[in-house]
C-alpha cells in the first residue's frame, strides 16, 4: 500500500471527529443539522477505526511521521494491534452512545454544544490511543479532559457542579504530575518519542531514577484510570451527568488511563519488573476489593456501576502485572469486554430512569412485569460483568485466572474469584431492587413507544448482542488479544515501525 | 543557577499543595495553577540551563556550529502553558458557577455527591 495512504488512514480516526466537531460548531443553533452531523461523524469514526484495524491486522504495526519530520524528532502516530483494537472500540461506543444521546440529551444541553464537545472527546480518546510520543500523549489527555470537564458540568445542576469540582481538581493534579514526569524523563533520556525512549531507557544507568519516574507515571495514569487508592473522584462524579455522558465516560475515559499504564509499563518501564509490576499487582488486588465493596454499600443505580468501574479496572491492571503473554491477552480481552458491558449498563440505567424518573433503588421496582425486554437486556451485561459463562466476562476472567495459576500467584487469583462472586451479588441486588420487587411508588412506570424509546433501546440491544457474540465466539477474539499481547511484550516491531532499521 | 531554581520549584510545589489543602475553592484553583507553574519550571531546569547559546544556524552553515541550548523543552513549556491557561480559564468559570449554584466557597459543604 502506498505510504501516503497509510498516513491518511492513521490520521482518520483523529481527523473525522475533529472535522465533525468543527462542522457542528459551524452549525451552532441548528439542532437538527447538528444531530445529523453527529451521527455521520460517529459512523465515520467507526468505519475509520475498522479500516485502520484491518490494515494493522494484515500489515503489522503502522507508523506515520507528522509533517514528515523523521522520528524521533517529530511527532509520530503509531497503531499497533492494541491501539487499533482500542480505536475500533472507541468508534463502536461513539456510535452506540451517539445514537442514544439523540434521545437522552435534552435540547438545552444540545444547544449549548453537546455535539461538538462529544466529538472533541472522541478525538482526544483516539489521539491518545494512536500517538507514539509521550508529550503528545499529554496533549491528547488534555484535549479529552477539557471536553469531559465541560460535558460533565453542562446543564449546571447542583450535583453536577459538586461532581465537576472533584473531577476537575483530581484530573488537573494528575496532569501536573504527568507533565513533571515527562519533563524529568526528557532530562534523563533526551527524547520524547516512545519507541526511542524504549531504546534509551535500556541503557540508562540511574535505575533508581527510572523507577521513581515509573512511579510518577503510575500515579498520574492511576488517577485517570481510577485505581486504588486514587479512585475516589470517580464515584463522586460519574453519576451526576445525563446517562449518555456517563456511559461514554464509563466506557472510554478510565480505559484511556488503563491503556496508558499498559503502554508505558510494557514499552518503557520494563527494566525492573520485579519491583514495578509487583507493586502494580498489589494495587490491582486492592482496586478490585475496594471497588466491589464500595459497590455493595450503595443504593443508587449509577453509583453501584461507578464503583464497579473501579473494581473491574483492577482486573485489567492484574493482567499487566502478571506480565506473561496469556495474562496480557486476558487484560486486553477484559478491556474489550468491559468497555462494551460497562457502557451498556450505564445506558440501561438511563433507560430505567427514563421509565421511573429516578436512579434511587428504593423508589424503583416492578420493571420485570412491565418491561420484560429491558429486564432481559439488563441481565446480559450484568451477568457478563460477574463472569458467568458463556458471556464475554467469563472468558476474560478465565484467561486471567489461568495466567495467575501458571505463575502460582494464588493470592491474586483468590482475590479475583472472590471479587467476581461479590460482583454477582451486587448485580443481583440491582436485579432484585429494580426489576423483581414490586413498584414501591403509586406512579406506574412510563408506558413507552416511539423514537424516544427506540433510540435508547437499539444501542443497548446492539451492545448486548456484541457481548453475546464475544462470549459465543470467543476463540477469534482471544487469538486477536493474544497477538496484541505478544506485540506488546516484544516491542521490537513497534520500535522498528517507528524508527526503521534494526532495533 | 540550577540550585536556585530547584528551591523555587520546591517552593512552588509546597505553596501549591498548601493552597490545595485549604477549604476555599478559590484557593484550590490557585494551588492547581501553582502546581502547573512548578511543573513548567521543572521541565525548564532538568533540560540543563545554558546561557547565551541560541539554537540558530548561522548564515552559510547547515547545522549549528557552536554548542546550543535545547529548544525542545521550551516548546514543551510553551504548549503546557497554553494548555494550562485553557484549563485554568475553565476552572475559574466553573468555580463561579459552583458558587452561584451551591452558594458557598467552602469545600467541606460540597459533599452531596460523595459516596
Amino acid at each position: 500500500m502506498p505510504e501516503m495512504e497509510v498516513h491518511l488512514f492513521l490520521l482518520l480516526p483523529i481527523l473525522v471527529p475533529f472535522l465533525t466537531a468543527i462542522l457542528s460548531i459551524l452549525a451552532w443553533g441548528r439542532r437538527r443539522l447538528q444531530r445529523i452531523l453527529s451521527l455521520v461523524g460517529v459512523a465515520g469514526l467507526l468505519s475509520a477505526g475498522i479500516n485502520l484495524f484491518i490494515i494493522v491486522r494484515t500489515g503489522g504495526t503502522q507508523a506515520a511521521q507528522m509533517g514528515n519530520w523523521p522520528a524521533p524528532f517529530g511527532i509520530t502516530l503509531v497503531a499497533d494491534l492494541f491501539s487499533a483494537i482500542m480505536v475500533v472500540l472507541a468508534g463502536l461506543m461513539g456510535l452506540a452512545v451517539g445514537v442514544y444521546a439523540l434521545a437522552d440529551v435534552d435540547p438545552g444541553r444540545e444547544s449549548f454544544g453537546f455535539h461538538p464537545l462529544y466529538h472533541i472527546l472522541l478525538m482526544g480518546v483516539c489521539g491518545a490511543f494512536l500517538t507514539g510520543d509521550i508529550f503528545n500523549l499529554f496533549v491528547w489527555f488534555e484535549v479529552m479532559l477539557i471536553a469531559s470537564f465541560v460535558l460533565l458540568a453542562l446543564g449546571g445542576e447542583r450535583a453536577q457542579m459538586e461532581g465537576a469540582i472533584k473531577y476537575v481538581t483530581l484530573n488537573l493534579v494528575a496532569s501536573a504530575i504527568f507533565l513533571a514526569a515527562v519533563g524529568i524523563l526528557y532530562g534523563v533520556a533526551g527524547t520524547l518519542n516512545m519507541a526511542d525512549l524504549a531504546r534509551q531507557l535500556r541503557e540508562v544507568t540511574y535505575q533508581n531514577l527510572v523507577n521513581a519516574l515509573a512511579m510518577m507515571f503510575l500515579i498520574a495514569f492511576g488517577i485517570k484510570a481510577a485505581v486504588f487508592p486514587l479512585y475516589f473522584w470517580l464515584p463522586a462524579a460519574y453519576h451526576t451527568p445525563p446517562a449518555a455522558v456517563s456511559a461514554i465516560f464509563a466506557g472510554l475515559l478510565t480505559k484511556v488511563g488503563v491503556y496508558a499504564i499498559i503502554r508505558v509499563f510494557t514499552l518503557l518501564f520494563v527494566q525492573d519488573v520485579a519491583y514495578t509490576h509487583t507493586l502494580i499487582l498489589v494495587v490491582a488486588g486492592l482496586t478490585m476489593v475496594t471497588g466491589v465493596l464500595g459497590a455493595i454499600t450503595q443504593n443508587d443505580f449509577r453509583r453501584i456501576l461507578s464503583f464497579q468501574i473501579v473494581s473491574t479496572t483492577g482486573y485489567m491492571i492484574m493482567g499487566l502485572a502478571l506480565f506473561t503473554p496469556l495474562a496480557l491477552a486476558g487484560a486486553i480481552f477484559y478491556i474489550i469486554h468491559d468497555i462494551i458491558v460497562k457502557t451498556n449498563l450505564f445506558l440501561i440505567s438511563g433507560m430505567v430512569r427514563y421509565l421511573q424518573g429516578t436512579y434511587q433503588l428504593k423508589y424503583l421496582g416492578g420493571l420485570y412485569a412491565t418491561h420484560p425486554g429491558l429486564a432481559a437486556l439488563f441481565l446480559i451485561p450484568a451477568l457478563s460483568l460477574a463472569g458467568l459463562p458463556p458471556l464475554s466476562g467469563f472468558w476474560a476472567k478465565l484467561a486471567l485466572v489461568r495466567a495467575g495459576l501458571e505463575l502460582e500467584q494464588y493470592a491474586i487469583v483468590a482475590t479475583a474469584l472472590g471479587v467476581s462472586l461479590i460482583t454477582l451479588f451486587s448485580m443481583t441486588q440491582i436485579w432484585a431492587e429494580v426489576f423483581w420487587k414490586k413498584n414501591p411508588t403509586d406512579e406506574p412506570a412510563l408506558v413507552v413507544s416511539g423514537n424516544g424509546w427506540l433510540l435508547r433501546f437499539y444501542p443497548a440491544l446492539a451492545l448486548a448482542a456484541c457481548t453475546l457474540l464475544i462470549g459465543l465466539v470467543a476463540e477469534p477474539i482471544f487469538a486477536l488479544s493474544m497477538s496484541a499481547a505478544e506485540a506488546l511484550l516484544d516491542p521490537s516491531g513497534y520500535i522498528q515501525a517507528v524508527l526503521g532499521g534494526t532495533p | 543557577m540550577e540550585i536556585v531554581l530547584a528551591f523555587v520549584i520546591g517552593g512552588l510545589y509546597a505553596a501549591g499543595i498548601y493552597m490545595m489543602m485549604r477549604r476555599s475553592i478559590v484557593k484550590l484553583i490557585i494551588g492547581l495553577a501553582l502546581l502547573g507553574h512548578a511543573a513548567n519550571l521543572l521541565i525548564f531546569t532538568v533540560s540543563r540551563l545554558n546561557r547565551g547559546q541560541p539554537a540558530i544556524v548561522p548564515e552559510g552553515a547547515r547545522v549549528p556550529i557552536a554548542a546550543f541550548a535545547d529548544p525542545v523543552p521550551q516548546a514543551l513549556i510553551l504548549t503546557a502553558i497554553v494548555i494550562g491557561f485553557g484549563t485554568l480559564a475553565f476552572a475559574v468559570v466553573l468555580i463561579k458557577r459552583v458558587y452561584e449554584v451551591v452558594g458557598t466557597d467552602d469545600l467541606d459543604s460540597i459533599k452531596g455527591t460523595d459516596a
